[in-house]
């Protein structure tokens, strides 16, 4: 499946903004962030169209993806 | 008590006398300082239904017990005034070296009452405290006004001060400190230019003791290692890299990134005003308050134009208000109308969203274009922001009536509904309707639209300190009252809330015990968070506000989002409201029980407009 994958702040550093990336059709969120090579523990949170999610839930084909390292302001 | 002064000034500006007193510590106990003890203060001597602008209203400045100290982001104070913007209590939060100063100088606060016949300012070295003439300063901005008191007085005093727009009771003015931070919100600015006071200046030269050196020590390493460890407040974390205008992209993924006068939740240009962008394009670099190890502030290249050169950037809400919420996507062009506003001493969240409001009303047809000078007043118009926050701010032609803010000047053409505003105030940058929280936090916002008086986004949008679903109600009452409640610890105390996001009511409860000698449980000063509140609260009731005003514009209540993960929502705030006003122990109007006053040891002297 093809899913839009979008990275914030710093995980665009060394990577890319957005981009289109194809998975296995049962691809979970953890299995994006693996590829990706980012870890748990420096996420800050995960977006799929726009609704929170947990890593470990199913991805569906053309899901666009957003993933935040720990930000916040105000 | 230590962490205190244990001293105030007491300005009588219509008779030009100075004294300074004890602080009562009686209020301390129950109020600690900053937002809490200036408004006990202010609801003691200030009949809460006075005109906020006559010479009867108090315009005070307070600091808290951590304030000056080493504590992490112990840099902030308070001024507290009855607001002009709202008729609500006013409390306005604000950074930089001032606060500390003002310790160093040997003072908790200053109170000012009545109003000069002349502009005058506070000049304060240690003991030497002196109403000085400041003729020769009115009709200076805020730079010019700063720069020339630091050349007439000590180089390195820290300096008050408000622009243009606060002399001429522009009803959002800002009180400026440091040159670019501000008491910013509700026209506190307004109330200093009704007394004809243009800055105070001051130079301390003393330390400050705290009740409990080692506790003290501890306290304040152990909240530094938090904030430091922290992968939002730490080194290379998302405030210190990216600033507050890291939020744009994630609201506006959630389709909760209020657009074009709140019409829409979701800005297209987004990426083009976010904080990545700003940091790629023009920033400078980091800058900070005292004793911060964050450095969120934005230093940043205004690159063409009258004003091109280095100045402070805007902040999330001033970069949504002009951006997404004018549908502007040039952050250039939002950099000069935010320097503008820190020039002129604004609030460029109202100023921003009053524009917005504009825009809305001259594309339905209900602003003629003879009110704009012949000019037309567009959605994503990007050249239009300055220039309309230049003349608000001098309340020029159509400026004079944007400077009344959005509310007032959408009355005035007969469309109050487009004004998206709680009690006048208008609301920031989050979808109250896609993050239900923030809807009955912003209606029950003690100073009208507002987000730091409980930043529910934390837990709803965030995940900090852990996650909710923003698209439900269960427990939102719950959730709000907590953080309006430990927001007035924090504000208080008084240290940078967005320690916060490391660190929560036990640290700072340290930092009090340690400051202030404090003997009290985490569960007990949680209870003064509450007793701050319900003050607050009591003011507004007196000032003749019901539960009328704890409301939200029409637009958040019937027309739904059109579009993102909460789509078709509008904010449920009728269930919400009966269930926050069941939390606080307060009746079906609003009106604090007397059993909740007599929990919490209030009085309160009549609460009959309510009904």
């Amino acid at each position: 499946m093809e899913i839009e994958v979008r990275l914030f702040a710093t995980f665009r550093i060394g990577r890319w903004m957005s981009k289109r990336l194809s998975f296995q059709d049962d691809a979970k969120i953890i299995d994006v962030l693996d590829y990706l090579d980012i870890k748990k523990e420096e996420l800050g949170l995960v977006l799929v169209n726009g609704s929170y999610k947990e890593v470990d839930e199913k991805l569906n084909n053309e899901d666009i993806l957003a993933i935040f390292p720990p930000v916040a302001g105000g | 008590m230590k962490g205190y002064t244990g001293k105030l000034i007491r300005v009588d500006l219509t008779n030009k006398t100075i004294k300074t007193e004890k602080l009562n510590m009686n209020y301390a106990k129950d109020y600690f300082g900053g937002r809490g003890l200036g408004s006990k203060y202010l609801y003691e001597e200030v009949d809460p239904t006075i005109d906020a602008l006559s010479p009867e209203n108090k315009l005070i400045f307070m600091t808290g017990p951590v304030t000056g100290t080493y504590a992490t982001c112990a840099g902030r104070f308070n001024v507290v005034a009855k607001a002009p913007l709202t008729g609500t209590i006013g409390a306005a939060n604000s950074g930089g070296y001032f606060g500390p100063e003002l310790k160093f100088a040997g003072y908790d606060g200053i109170i000012f009452e009545g109003k000069s016949n002349t502009p005058v300012y506070l000049h304060i070295n240690d003991d030497l405290v002196e109403i000085k003439d400041a003729s020769h300063l009115w009709g200076k901005n805020v730079f010019e006004t700063t720069d020339m008191l630091l050349a007439e007085n000590e180089d390195d005093a820290k300096v008050a001060c408000i622009g243009p727009a606060g002399e001429k009771l522009v009803l959002f003015a800002a009180i400026m400190n440091d040159r670019d931070r501000a008491a910013g919100r509700s026209g506190l600015g307004a109330v200093m230019g009704s007394k004809n006071l243009k800055a105070v200046v001051v130079k301390g030269t003393n330390g400050i003791g705290v009740a409990n050196a080692m506790q003290f020590n501890k306290a304040a390493q152990d909240a530094r290692e938090k904030v430091l460890a922290n992968g939002v407040t730490g080194k290379n974390g998302g405030l210190q890299t990216y600033g507050t205008e890291v939020l744009v992209n994630i609201l506006n993924e959630m389709h909760a990134l209020p657009t074009n006068n709140w019409q829409s939740s979701r800005f297209e240009d987004a990426e083009k005003i976010s904080g990545e962008y700003l940091v790629e394009k023009y920033l400078v670099k980091n800058k900070a308050c005292f004793a911060c190890p964050i450095g969120c502030g934005r230093v940043v290249k205004i690159p063409d134009g009258k004003y091109k050169g280095i100045v402070a950037g805007p902040e999330y809400e001033a970069g949504w208000s002009y951006g997404a919420s004018c549908g502007i996507n040039d952050i250039n062009e939002i950099d000069k109308a935010n320097h503008v506003c820190n020039m002129l001493g604004m609030d460029p969240i109202t100023m921003g969203a009053t524009i917005a409001c504009a825009m809305e009303l001259y594309e339905k047809g209900y602003l003629p274009k003879e009110d704009l000078g012949g000019e037309e007043l567009v959605f994503g118009d990007a050249q239009s922001i300055m220039k309309w926050t230049e003349k608000a701010g001098y309340r020029e032609g159509f400026g004079d009536i944007l400077a009344l803010g959005s509310y007032r000047m959408a009355e005035k053409y007969g469309h109050p509904e487009f004004s998206m505003t709680v009690k006048k105030q208008e609301m920031p940058a989050y979808d109250g309707r896609a993050i239900q929280g923030m809807g009955l936090s912003y209606a029950t916002s003690n100073r009208g639209g507002c987000h730091v008086r409980g930043y529910v986004t934390s837990t709803e949008v965030l995940g900090i300190p852990m996650k909710t679903d923003p698209l439900t109600t269960e427990g939102k009452a719950g959730l709000v009252k907590l953080f309006q409640d430990l927001t007035a610890v924090v504000d208080s105390s008084d240290i940078c809330l967005f320690t916060t996001f490391a660190i929560g009511l036990p640290e700072v409860s340290n930092l009090l015990r340690g400051t202030a000698g404090i003997e009290m449980t985490d569960e007990e000063i949680l209870k003064a968070g509450e007793r701050i509140w319900n003050l607050e609260k009591i003011f507004n009731l007196e000032a003749g506000l019901t539960r009328e005003d704890d409301y939200l514009p029409p637009r958040l209540l019937k027309e739904p989002v059109t579009s993102g993960p909460s789509k078709g929502k509008v904010t449920e705030l009728e269930v919400m409201l009966n269930e926050y006003y069941a939390a606080r122990g307060w009746d079906e109007y609003g009106v604090p029980t007397d059993d909740k006053l007599e929990e919490l040891g209030l009085e309160m002297k009549s609460a009959q407009a309510a009904y």
